[in-house]
């Protein structure tokens, strides 16, 4: 049976699933009742100096669903806890000692100086909570006070905050990162710089999920009127995944532990971040659609694809996809592919063609009776074909041999590596020798 | 004692009337705004979609599927009425797992097609409790008959009078509809929904009905013809092919009579069926009637159709809705007699070996077919129907027809539309630009 045990910076779970910083970790209750259900640690939903925020009295969440109402894309303009500071201290430290198997890891978000940050860490650090984690993230509310990812999007500010903290405390400091940015390189490298231990990402997305057109009010609507808020999800997660193999592939950042988030929804999206390598993942919108027991299905999905593939432990596969990222340029050009479509599960809906025919390359036949069929001669194996097909594996891209030739470019295919570095139309190519 | 299922004779009020309740409540509940959307959302939008080719009326079915997935099903049922004005009705009779379903590329897949009909049905129900929402164009100044206000007469009568014609809809009955108001069995087409849909298709103005003129009796095709434009024959098959075996006093009507009556009473109740009910036919109409003895509390049904089950006109679905009723389909068994047997029959029928058994029947209904009644002499006909030509020109110029009374295409409701349709779509075009210009 795979280990699942985690070992973040030195912060040690049962499993790398930890529950995000968000409403399902900000009360003892919840957080009890999450340990029960086998979450491998938490991340205490975000603290502030007093007196405590205050939340809108409306909606704080707005969606986007599939036909079925299946929850794919959620917002929200909830702020950090608004409980007491110390209400939040005592009842972390109150969980801590009772499930101290399990990662208590504390969210932070204070004024940007330094007396601020100081005065707070040695309160986290008497809960015995394993680490913190500086909330640089949240785009929403705080961020126009000067704090969350307004101080994320400054890779300056992170650099300086996560010395402030790095210096007054001796837990592990995670940096939080903030998707709202041109460049998720720069805010990773000014954490590393700063002397944090870890980044976690991403935060959520500043956005604005639906337009009620009625009243012409964004949702979710609080009275008559809308702020952005952040968007998580399942919708988000390829979003994340670049960005977090973006700083696991960057010489500047490579190696620098993360705690990937952002949508992680099954066991398979787990295993993706880790393949990417996340250290740990971090999951809130799946837990708050269908609650907490889903973590049974992700520990027990990871156990039983590791086990399948030989994975005896987490580092076995951990960034093993990290290599595979690479720049667009040094894509093979000579690899060629075309779309085979199996006519044996064809179920004659057209798609690829309507598909190909109007948008793409005019690259599939329609014949009588609904036959479809590629043209070698045009096809670029662009794969929109496989992708609308609602048959799996009906469309394929099949590799073309070297030897054989491209119908298309009636070239014969090279067996060598070749890309556009030293392509002939590039201007700035290089000669091959 | 109040009447039971095995109360001897033809006798009323069987059932209770919460079961009669029961029994004829709509065999296919509408589909709910959310259920809607998920069935919806099983539609690939085919290219050149199958189901579209399939529809009698051309209906663009992804469209109209995609206009309820974006949260329009009054847009969605333009799509549907422009092709199609009685699509409502073809919702709820259509035989789609033959028409539009079987074609559907899930059916294919996996045996389970998109819902078209229940989904065109919660389409065209939105648009139902609403004004008509197609205008009509500037006034022609033409005159058309349209003799029959069933399917074909109906969507006839609506497209020309939306072109900007007048028409006057003559039917012999005492109201609309023709076979949906009189031939659809009662759970089918529940809460009056052929009436109320006629009214609804006849508020696009232009059309004046006229109830109780039956052709060759109060109105005359010669008439008719000097007084119009032109002349559109819809009137369906009011004949029905005896079974030829009827001793005297055997209690054998037409099925369709049967389920006429059905459909008309106020009361269920009042309506008698017999204990044991024998109904000869294989097609839509002996499904009807035989389901609905059975619904009404006949204790034994039972269809007996002279050939072999894959002959049988009625689709699978009709057969397996008669099976999980109680209805015992009987295929291979030739009528060959009917004696009396006191006051109900006895009748024989041949298996194709040559071996010979017996029904007992308090009621025998006929669902062998329907024919052409009495029709102007000048029309020419062709296999027992009006022969036509193109878009419904019968032999005498300016006289169309189409429906059931025609030649060429499958009876359906959704058939008679789309003749109907296009037979307004020739007479219209025959006027050429005088017409349209209205002078």
């Amino acid at each position: 049976m795979a280990d699942l045990r985690s070992d973040f910076v030195g912060i040690r779970s049962p499993n790398p699933f930890w529950l995000a910083s968000a409403p399902p970790t900000d009360k003892e209750v919840n957080v009890r009742r999450a340990f029960a259900a086998g979450w491998g640690g938490v991340v205490w939903k975000t603290l502030g100096l007093d007196p405590h925020i205050v939340n809108v009295n409306g909606p704080r969440y707005g969606a986007i669903w599939g036909a079925d109402r299946r929850l794919l894309g959620l917002n929200n303009i909830e702020l950090i806890t608004d409980r007491p500071l110390d209400v939040n201290l005592r009842e972390i430290k109150a969980v801590k000692r009772d499930w101290p198997d399990r990662a208590m890891v504390v969210s932070l978000m204070v004024p940007c100086d330094e007396e601020s940050w100081r005065s707070i860490l040695p309160l986290v650090e008497e809960t015995g909570a394993d680490g913190v984690e500086l909330n640089f993230g949240c785009p929403h509310g705080m961020s126009e006070r000067g704090m969350g990812s307004a101080v994320g999007q400054v890779p300056e500010y992170i650099e300086m905050v996560a010395r402030w903290c790095k210096a007054a405390t001796r837990m592990p400091v995670i940096v939080k990162l903030t998707p709202n940015i041109t460049d998720i390189r720069q805010p990773a490298g000014a954490a590393k710089a700063g002397g944090a231990d870890a980044v976690s990402l991403i935060n959520t997305v500043s956005s604005i999920t639906s337009v009620n057109l009625d009243n012409f009010s964004p949702e979710p609507s609080i009275d008559g009127k809308g702020s952005h808020g952040g968007y998580c999800g399942p919708a988000v997660k390829p979003i994340a995944l670049n960005m977090v193999a973006e700083i696991a592939r960057d010489p500047a950042t490579r190696g620098l532990p993360i705690s990937g988030i952002g949508g992680v929804t099954t066991w398979r999206d787990a295993a993706e971040f880790m393949a990417l390598g996340s250290g740990t993942v971090q999951v809130c919108t799946a837990a708050m659609t269908y609650g907490f027991r889903i973590v049974e299905e992700l520990v027990a999905g990871l156990a039983t694809w590791m086990d399948e593939k030989g994975h005896a432990d987490l580092d076995d596969f951990r960034g093993r996809a990290v290599p595979n990222i690479t720049d667009w340029q040094y894509l093979n050009l000579n690899y060629v592919a075309k779309a085979r479509i199996d006519q044996s599960l064809c179920i004659h809906c057209g798609r690829c063609y309507a598909a190909c025919e109007d948008t793409s390359h005019q690259a599939i036949a329609m014949k009588p009776g609904r036959v479809f069929e590629v043209k070698d001669d045009e096809c670029v194996a662009c794969n929109l074909c496989v992708n609308v097909c609602p048959v799996e594996d009906c469309i394929s891209m099949v590799e073309l041999a070297p030897g054989e030739i491209d119908a298309r470019t009636g070239k014969v295919v090279s067996p060598d590596y070749a890309n556009w570095t030293s392509h002939p139309n590039n201007p700035a190519a290089k000669a091959a020798e | 004692m109040a009447p039971s299922p095995q109360t001897p004779g033809i006798v009323a009020g069987r059932l209770t009337e919460d079961a009669l309740r029961e029994n004829f409540a709509d065999i296919a509940p509408p589909l709910t705004a959310h259920e809607a959307l998920v069935a919806a959302d099983r539609c690939y939008f085919c290219y050149d979609a199958p189901c579209t080719e399939a529809c009698p009326t051309s209906i663009d079915v992804p469209l109209f599927i995609r206009q309820i997935q974006s949260g329009q099903p009054e847009a969605s049922a333009r799509t549907i009425l422009s092709q199609n004005i009685l699509g409502g009705m073809c919702a709820r009779v259509c035989p789609t797992e033959t028409l539009c379903e079987e074609a559907c590329v899930r059916e294919a897949a996996e045996g389970k097609p998109v819902e078209i009909g229940r989904l065109q049905r919660f389409a065209t129900d939105a648009a139902m409790g609403r004004a008509q929402p197609f205008r009509r164009a500037a006034p022609t100044g033409r005159r058309i008959a349209v003799v029959g206000a069933g399917p074909a007469g109906l969507a006839c009568a609506h497209r020309l009078a939306l072109l900007g014609n007048e028409v006057t809809l003559f039917d012999a009955r005492p109201k609309p509809g023709g076979l949906n108001e009189f031939g659809i069995a009662a759970y089918k087409s529940v809460d009056n929904f052929a009436q109320a849909e006629v009214d609804w298709l006849l508020d696009v103005g232009g059309i004046t009905l006229r109830c109780g003129e039956r052709l060759g009796e109060t109105v005359s095709l010669e008439t008719l013809r000097a007084g119009h434009d032109a002349v559109f024959l819809g009137i369906g098959l009011s004949g029905v092919r005896a079974l030829g075996l009827t001793p005297a006093g055997a209690r054998i009507r037409p099925a369709v009579e049967f389920i006429a009556e059905v459909r008309q009473a106020d009361d269920l109740g009042g309506v008698p069926v017999g204990r044991r009910v024998v109904v000869i036919g294989g097609g839509m109409t002996a499904i009807d009637a035989g389901v609905q003895a059975k619904k009404l509390g006949a204790d034994e049904v039972t269809i007996a159709y002279r050939r072999g089950r894959e002959k049988m006109s009625a689709s699978s679905y009709e057969q397996e809705l008669a099976a999980t009723e109680g209805v015992r389909i009987l295929t291979d068994s030739v009528p060959v007699g009917v004696k009396l047997n006191g006051t109900g029959s006895l009748v024989e029928f041949a298996r194709p070996d040559g071996e010979t058994f017996t029904l007992h029947a308090d009621e025998v209904l006929t669902a062998i077919g329907q024919t052409l009644g009495a029709t102007p002499e000048a029309l020419a006909l062709s296999g027992g129907k009006i022969a036509v030509t193109g878009a419904g020109r019968t032999s005498l110029p300016g006289v169309w027809a189409g429906g059931d009374c025609a030649e060429g295409g499958d009876d359906l409701t959704v058939t008679a539309v789309a003749e109907g349709r296009d037979a307004a779509l020739d007479i219209h075009a025959s006027f050429g630009d005088a017409g349209l210009s209205g002078s």
